[in-house]
């Protein structure tokens, strides 16, 4: 499909690390079945860093390319690195993608963020790049473009 | 690689005799119909020709076929041009919610311009009511347009009773059969439509080549003002080739029609008993009993359309979506929602058209590669059966 470039269908056709880690000591899931897009991302976190990532997506390529880039992304980081990455740095690692699809990757840093909130809930710390975190918000807050569907 | 093409409702390949009969008309026939000279009317006749071929599949008047650019120039032109022929009888103006967008935006622009729409809901199977629709007539309607088959879902309305219902109360008819030309048998007489809606590419003939039947004495008045072609009715020199294609795809569409519609109609159940057998949590989309012979609109469940055609396009099937993330569009389509489709489910759904080449092969190849993909992606999603929406 000409829409995606190399890297995003490469990584939709073998996506990594999809999953859901047993035990995980946070959970976050973004977005719903309604919008067209929900990420379920489950971490292992030890003495701060990111150890382990796995995520499960309902979702377009570019939702499910988005949600691998994050979790590679953020696995091996420390919470404070994973929460200072934004939709533009998954975008950049991705190589761009189209106009449309771009909430796929505000999709995945807000995954990213719920997951850790999750942790810092349960085990109540404070992260300064959660402080205007507010876990409630839909992914209409964030972003998303409507267009006019055409067609035959 | 294998190709399957099942899109045949967005498009059909121009059959090997249709283009056959084409050529000439772009070279050695090239003449201007309205010239005087021997291949002037020559590219006349050919348009004769044409136009009794086209009027043969419906079973209408030759004067009563006009050629246009396309389907969608022919449902501008029956809005707008009875909105303008009847804007002092009234403003009111009754259509369905699950029209193409040639009608439906047709309509928004109409309603800028003060007229009234009332778009009228569809049932499961996705016709509309006929009692809603006599119900939904006031003093002031000009026009009813009822689309003949959908393209999503492929449900045939009840377009005969409808047309009766629009007579009984003065009122012109118009229906969209972009989609039923070819597809069902269609006799406008029987049917007692007024205007009607026609495109080539739809049943193997050119793209850019449509129609209207326009029922004698039912007086439209001009889209495309200039020249006196087409009985005055739609300036602009004629596109022969095109027109001389479209006559011979009507052709072969009449000939063929009972075989055509026998040939899709067992595929097409077929397809779908194999889908739903073997692969779980699948829906089938509108009703079976009244529906175009080729159409296959299926939901599966926890997974998203666009992601399933991407992958099905790596393996050369081509289908496409009615959902939101589809093509360039992040709308759910307006057609499967009005069917009470409910959101999560219309993102997960695919339209498989079937068509004259298809082959029991290519819906084999189809069905097992839709089996692996599928699973592959279910186990990529965050939904499932077991833990729901
Ligand atoms: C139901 C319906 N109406 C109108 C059209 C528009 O026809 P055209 O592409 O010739 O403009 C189409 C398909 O394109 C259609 O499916």
């Amino acid at each position: 499909m000409a829409m995606y470039n190399d890297k995003v269908m490469d990584l939709f056709m073998n996506p990594q690390n999809v999953g859901e880690i047993e035990n995980a000591d946070g959970v976050g899931t973004y977005g719903s079945p309604v919008c067209g897009d929900m990420m379920k991302m489950s971490l292992k976190i030890e003495n701060n860093v990111i150890v382990d990532a796995k995520f499960k997506t309902f979702g377009c390529g570019s939702a499910i390319a988005s949600s691998s880039m994050a979790t590679e992304m953020i696995i091996g980081k420390t919470i404070d690195e994973a929460l200072n990455i934004t939709n533009k740095d998954v975008l950049k690692e991705l190589g761009g993608l189209p106009g449309p699809k771009i909430h796929c990757s505000v999709l995945s840093e807000q995954a990213i963020k719920a997951a850790i909130y999750d942790y810092a809930q349960k085990h109540g710390l404070e992260f300064e790049g959660l402080k205007d975190y507010d876990p409630n918000a839909s992914e209409d807050d964030h972003l998303h473009e409507h267009d006019e569907e055409d067609g035959e | 690689m294998q190709k399957v093409y099942l899109d045949y409702s967005a498009t059909t390949p121009v059959k090997k005799e249709v283009l056959d009969e084409m050529i000439p008309y772009f070279t050695e026939k090239f003449g201007n119909p309205s010239s005087l000279y021997e291949i002037g009317a020559d590219s006349k006749e050919a348009i004769t020709k044409a136009r009794g071929q086209v009027a043969g599949l419906i079973g209408a008047g030759e004067k009563e076929i006009i050629f246009t650019s396309c389907g969608s120039e022919s449902d501008n032109w029956a809005l707008i041009g009875t909105a303008e022929a009847k804007k002092d009888k009234g403003n009111h103006i009754i259509t369905t919610a699950i029209e193409h967008h040639a009608v439906l935006h047709t309509c928004k622009y109409l309603e800028k311009h003060g007229f009234e729409v009332t778009y009228l809901g569809v049932d499961e199977d996705g016709r509309i009511n006929l009692s809603e629709l006599e119900a939904a007539i006031t003093d002031k309607t000009i026009l009813i347009s009822i689309m003949f088959i959908n393209n999503e879902m492929g449900a045939i309305q009840p377009i005969k009773e409808a047309a009766a219902i629009a007579k009984k109360h003065g009122i012109w008819f118009h229906t969209d059969a972009v989609q039923a030309l070819g597809n069902v048998e269609i006799d406008v007489k029987e049917l007692g439509v007024d205007m009607m809606s026609m495109s080539a590419h739809k049943i193997y003939g050119p793209k850019g080549i449509g129609a209207m039947y326009l029922r004698k004495g039912v007086v439209l008045p001009g889209f495309i003002h200039g020249g006196a072609q087409e009985f005055k009715k739609r300036a602009g020199t004629e596109s022969v080739p095109n027109i001389v294609g479209f006559g011979k795809a009507a052709e072969l569409a009449k000939e063929n029609l009972s075989e055509h519609i026998a040939r899709l109609s067992e595929l097409r159940d077929y397809f779908i008993k194999e889908v739903t057998t073997k692969i779980p949590d699948v829906d089938v989309n509108g009703g079976m009993k009244y529906r175009h012979p080729g159409n296959v609109n299926l939901t599966f469940n926890f997974i998203e359309g666009e992601s399933l055609l991407i992958l099905l396009d790596m393996k050369g099937i081509c289908i496409s979506t009615g959902s939101a993330c589809s093509s360039a569009s992040l709308v759910p389509s307006h057609v499967l929602s009005a069917l009470g489709v409910p959101v999560e489910k219309i993102h997960g759904s695919l339209r498989f058209s079937i068509g004259d080449f298809t082959t029991k092969e290519d819906l084999d190849y189809t069905v097992e590669n839709l089996i692996e993909i599928v699973a592959k992606l279910r186990t990529i999603s965050s939904v499932s059966s077991e833990k729901g929406w």
